[in-house]
């Protein structure tokens, strides 16, 4: 028996920019989603959906669809009742008073959005149940419609759920005691106040949902391929749902393209087809499509804040008060609860050294498409606001913003730092970070450039942000104090087969970061063995063991966490086992470089695979040792992780049309050490563009009926690559302390950074002008608005701008 | 989104078309298919039939043709964007096709097919209407012409017959005239919010002539008939172009949406036909 060993590589692969090994598969169209699953004998599903924002069903009448040839069946609310239970929301946070309401998987009496589900149809073919969809006759009887949480909030306003008083879902208090806010409030030298809506977004991830259904009836067993970013929720929550043994249940999410948060929750439309694949006995496909995803799959933000920070005329912050009205949509979705509360609500002072602070949210039903999780959920609404205010506080003081940041930005040496939320800053160089941005780009000959600029009637400004955000998410022991009905560690088994060839199963489920490269990585440098002797596998409840998913920036901080923590006990193992073939104590043994040698005595070695091998044979093992070579580890982290940065741009806005352009955007970030640069560098500008979007183009719309006016990727603006300057990323690099890897999370904070960044840089080119704040999506049209209203306002002549375009004849 | 059933012709030669097209009633061209099959993936059109005119030789190609340009109905909009003979004689209608849509939209839609759909705010009725250019068409009955002024009469309307098939489209040839596009797009969509074709005739300091034409801002588009009067015959100085500008969509039921207002469209589109008119002046 022979090995190929693990070749030995020298230079350690940890923050090598090694290429990802998922792209070969997924860019020649060799990845394996949802929608390429076919199963023999399979039905089609196709879902009807409500065109009313709110209605009673007077009648769902299916005789006639049920003729179109090769319809196999259809489903209605009414004949579901009972047999499906509703559909689950998972996040309670404790003392929210949260108004839970049943969930159906299809409407029963009453539909309660645009896109609620209203009946299935199962069919031979698609063709035929798309034929069978448009002869089911639905009696609606339509009714009044809220849609925005000040409608909602009125006492008259139509109630989304029978029973809840002024569709307050949730009430949410957290940080410093209410009278000690006013007093601080009150005794401030400077008060600034700000109305700060964050606009409903809707996630577009580049493949739409789906779902793929087969049930084995003599084992009572469910196989369910499905768009999700954790599958071992879905298994939990699809087999609740169904009232299916969770054993018996099998889930399967291999390739997933992109989610953004979106493949989180738990979706009646994958419930649904798993029922059907059981009541019919085959299986059953579905596949949304574009425009059903705009109203059938959750939305994002969707905030209304009244925000009040205070401080003192030289700069330092003394008291911030944060009360949020958060559109929930017409049900609680998965995780939703959390979202506008502890993702968000307890880190609403950002990077800054508030001593008192505050949040009270209302979570608010509407007769509009759920909310739930969008990159970052939670801690881009908390950034945007305290960032939108310091900058007003600047305005207010007259200092520059960079300089009250740098005031205010919580020292280097106070970490761990905890702030008046009560939650702890692992650790962080927040000033290194600012410093470092500003080495890039000259604020003092921006300025001179920009006061230049104005003296031509052209307006340019810099937008600062500094952040942190909150994220590996987390320690178990804290999901289950702020209600999330579920842990929050990670799960990771490390096998080493007879060749030394490595097999990982994570719990985590990568849907576009890149995992598969960077935790093989990690096992390379660790075994000394080659990237192409190592199998990263997840998504498929069968073959990995538990795990809680990806989202919130926690694959690489808790799963790397856990492939550590099992990569150490694997080796602890081999080192024996290498110990005893070289006849030597353990404690002289070492691993390096894919060899196990005694100490001082380097020629007395044996590679990493031959152990492996040995370790197999099981011929000759130490004492107590066990045969074979694999090692699990189920890794709870202590604290969350805390990166930080601080982005710059630059944009020039049009006077004329009011259309801003971006001249530059510079980020620099600190995630903690980098696994893969070039895959962090990605998630960063990926981020930054998500973050763009918010700020300039992206906005759902619905009208006083509830209609959704951007319903379609013609009406909805997703950010186009030639709109963006090139990014300009740069790192610093903070562990954190309690991460078995140091590292931090990187896949949000772009989208949480950027957005302010924007904000701000337009705001500061419109300030001569006399404006301080506008809504988001700072469209042409509305910052036209602004202009003209501003020049309306001023004394003749004093405005900072002149008329544009110089004149020729 | 999936397409319905239907009957799929593609026929080689025009008569077999004309043809073919006759025998379903309901029956629709197939001229690219960029508007028409997004519009049956939305089940909003269910046509029996498609003649696709792809497989038409005879339609395809730009050709002199006396002191006219002839370009075939189907033509695709990125060989528009690029024909050594289009950049010459007519080259507002080159910079037009060079910003319908996509690279692959350009690829596939066919001037042809983007006039007949007539979309409100598509780039190509602006510039065949700047151009003063004549739509030829078929049908069983025989053929006909129609200038680009009478061919637009509202949102996806046209002068066409159901049975009327475009056969070419025939564009003076204008090289002495100053000739720009300019398109503010709608950020999600990429259609125009505002489109101003403009081609110019300069003489010294005068305009000797002035054709304007304005997409994306009321239900067709449509010739800015007083700004021209404004234009024809002035000298250009900053105080006409003002006027000019002020009065572009005069007289017209100027549209808004969630994008753009009334108001601001309006705006916009004083604001891109003062910027055009300057570049235009200033070239060369």
């Amino acid at each position: 028996m022979s090995t190929d060993g693990g070749a030995a590589h020298a230079a350690p692969l940890m923050g090598q920019s090694v290429p990802r090994r998922e792209d070969a598969r997924l860019l020649t169209g060799h990845g394996h989603y949802t929608a390429d699953v076919n199963r023999p004998g399979q039905l089609y599903a196709v879902m009807l959906r409500s065109p009313h924002a709110h209605a009673r069903l007077r009648a769902v009448r299916t005789d006639a669809a049920r003729q179109v040839p090769g319809v196999a069946a259809i489903y209605t609310g009414a004949q579901l009742a009972g047999r499906i239970a509703p559909i689950p929301t998972a996040w309670i946070p404790p003392g929210s008073e949260l108004a839970l309401t049943d969930h159906p998987a299809l409407a029963d009496t009453t539909v309660r959005y645009v896109g609620d589900g209203v009946a299935m149809v199962v069919a031979e073919s698609l063709a035929a149940a798309r034929q069978a969809r448009a002869l089911i006759d639905v009696d609606y009887e339509p009714l009044g419609a809220v849609t925005s949480v000040a409608e909602a909030m009125d006492p008259d306003a139509p109630r989304v759920h029978e029973g809840v008083a002024g569709n307050v879902a949730l009430h949410w208090r957290a940080g410093s005691d209410p009278a000690a806010v006013e007093r601080a409030l009150q005794d401030a030298e400077v008060r600034v106040r700000e109305t700060i809506r964050q606009q409903r977004l809707i996630p577009n991830p580049m493949e739409p949902r789906a779902a793929v259904a087969e049930f084995d009836a003599a084992d009572e067993a469910l196989t369910l391929w499905v768009t999700s970013q954790n599958p071992h929720i879905h298994r939990l929550l699809v087999a609740g749902v169904l009232g299916l043994a969770e054993h018996r249940v099998r889930i399967i999410a291999q390739d997933v393209g992109g989610g953004f948060g979106s493949k989180i929750a738990c979706y009646p439309d994958e419930v649904l087809v798993a029922f059907a694949a059981r009541d019919l006995g085959r299986p059953v496909k579905w596949v949304e499509d574009r425009r059903e995803h705009f109203t059938a799959t959750t939305h994002g933000r969707d905030h209304v804040d009244e925000v009040v920070l205070a401080g003192r005329r030289d700069g330092t912050l003394t008291a911030l008060a944060v009360r949020t009205q958060a559109n929930l949509g017409a049900y609680l979705s998965t995780a939703a609860p959390g979202v506008p509360t502890i993702l968000f609500g307890l880190i609403a002072n950002g990077p800054y050294d508030i001593p008192v602070a505050a949040t009270e949210v209302y979570g608010v039903y509407t007769h509009t498409t759920p909310v739930d999780a969008y990159r970052g959920a939670g801690r881009p609404e908390a950034t945007f606001l305290i960032e939108r205010l310091v900058d007003r506080f600047a305005h207010e003081i007259g200092m520059d913003p960079v300089e009250v940041r740098r005031k205010n930005l919580v020292r280097a040496d106070r970490f761990p730092y905890t702030n008046a939320f009560g939650i702890t800053y692992d650790s962080g160089r927040y000033e290194e970070a600012l410093d470092r941005a500003l080495e890039h780009l000259d604020v003092g000959a921006f300025r001179r450039e920009q006061a230049d600029a104005a003296r031509q009637g052209r307006l340019v400004g810099l937008g600062v942000s500094t952040y942190v955000e909150m994220c590996g998410l987390g320690p178990s022991e804290v999901a289950g104090a702020v209600g999330f009905q579920g842990g929050l560690w990670e799960h990771a088994l490390v096998r080493v087969l007879p060749t030394g060839k490595v097999m990982v199963m994570t719990g985590i489920s990568p849907h576009g970061q890149g995992e598969e490269t960077t935790f093989a990585q990690v096992v390379a440098d660790r075994l000394g063995c080659a990237m192409q002797d190592i199998e990263v596998l997840h998504g498929d409840t069968q073959l990995v063991s538990m795990g809680w998913g990806t989202y919130g920036s926690r694959s690489t901080a808790v799963g790397g966490g856990a492939l550590s923590v099992a990569l150490d006990r694997v080796v602890d193992k081999a080192r024996k086992i290498a110990a005893h073939v070289l006849e030597a104590d353990v404690a002289d043994v070492a691993l390096e470089a894919g060899r196990f040698a005694v100490r001082g005595v380097p020629d007395r070695a044996v590679s990493f695979a031959d152990v492996a091998q040995k370790a197999h044979l099981a011929w000759s093992l130490p004492e107590g040792v066990e045969p074979g070579l694999e090692a699990e580890a189920s890794y709870n982290p202590s604290n969350f992780t805390y990166p930080f940065g601080t982005h710059l741009a630059v944009v020039e806005v049009d006077p004329d049309t009011g259309e801003t352009t971006l001249q530059r955007y510079l980020a620099v970030d600190d995630c903690g050490p980098r696994i893969n640069p070039m895959i962090v560098d990605g998630q960063v500008r990926g981020g930054i563009v998500q973050g763009i979007g918010q700020a300039l183009w992206e906005g759902a719309a619905y009208d006083a009926q509830g209609q959704l006016l951007t319903g379609s990727l013609m009406d909805y603006a997703l950010p186009k690559a030639r709109w963006l300057p090139p990014i300009e990323t740069d790192f610093t690099e903070t562990p954190a302390p309690h991460n078995p890897l140091g590292v931090k999370g990187v896949g949000e904070t772009g989208t949480i950074a950027a957005t302010p960044t924007i904000v701000n840089a337009v705001m500061d080119a419109l300030g001569s002008l006399g404006i301080h704040h506008l809504d988001m999506p700072l469209t042409p049209e509305r910052v036209w608005r602004a202009i003209q209203d501003a020049r309306a306002a001023a004394p003749l002549g004093a405005a900072g701008a002149g008329e544009g375009g110089g004149m020729r004849s | 989104m999936m397409l319905g059933a239907f009957q799929y012709e593609r026929p080689a030669s025009l008569d077999e078309a004309l043809r073919q097209a006759a025998a379903v009633p309901g029956a629709r061209w197939l001229a690219g298919g960029m508007s028409l099959l997004p519009l049956m993936k939305m089940e909003l059109a269910d046509p029996p039939a498609l003649v696709d005119l792809a497989g038409v030789a005879d339609l395809v190609g730009v050709q002199e043709d006396g002191g006219a340009l002839r370009v075939g109905a189907m033509t695709r909009h990125a060989e528009l964007a690029e024909h050594p003979l289009v950049a010459r004689h007519a080259p507002l209608l080159a910079a037009a096709a060079s910003q319908v849509g996509d690279p692959q939209v350009r690829h596939r839609g066919t001037i042809g097919g983007s006039l007949a759909h007539a979309d409100p705010a598509a780039d190509l009725p602006a510039a065949v209407l700047a151009l003063d250019a004549t739509i030829e068409v078929a049908s069983p009955r025989g053929r006909r012409e129609i200038p680009a002024k009478d061919f637009f009469l509202g949102p996806l309307m046209t002068a066409l017959e159901p049975d009327d098939v475009i056969v070419a489209v025939v564009v003076p040839q204008r090289g002495a005239h100053r000739q720009a596009y300019h398109k503010r797009p709608h950020p999600a969509s990429g259609y125009a919010v505002v489109g101003i074709a403009a081609s110019v005739l300069r003489e010294a300091d005068r305009v000797a002539s002035a054709a304007i034409a304005v997409t994306g801002v009321a239900s067709h588009a449509f010739r800015a008939r007083r700004a021209e009067e404004l234009l024809t015959g002035q000298v250009m100085t900053d105080a006409l172009l003002a006027e000019v500008a002020s009065v572009v969509a005069s007289g017209q039921e100027v549209w808004g949406d969630l994008y753009a207002s009334a108001d601001y469209r309006r705006h916009l589109a004083g604001l891109t036909t003062r910027q055009v008119l300057e570049r235009l002046w200033d070239d060369r």
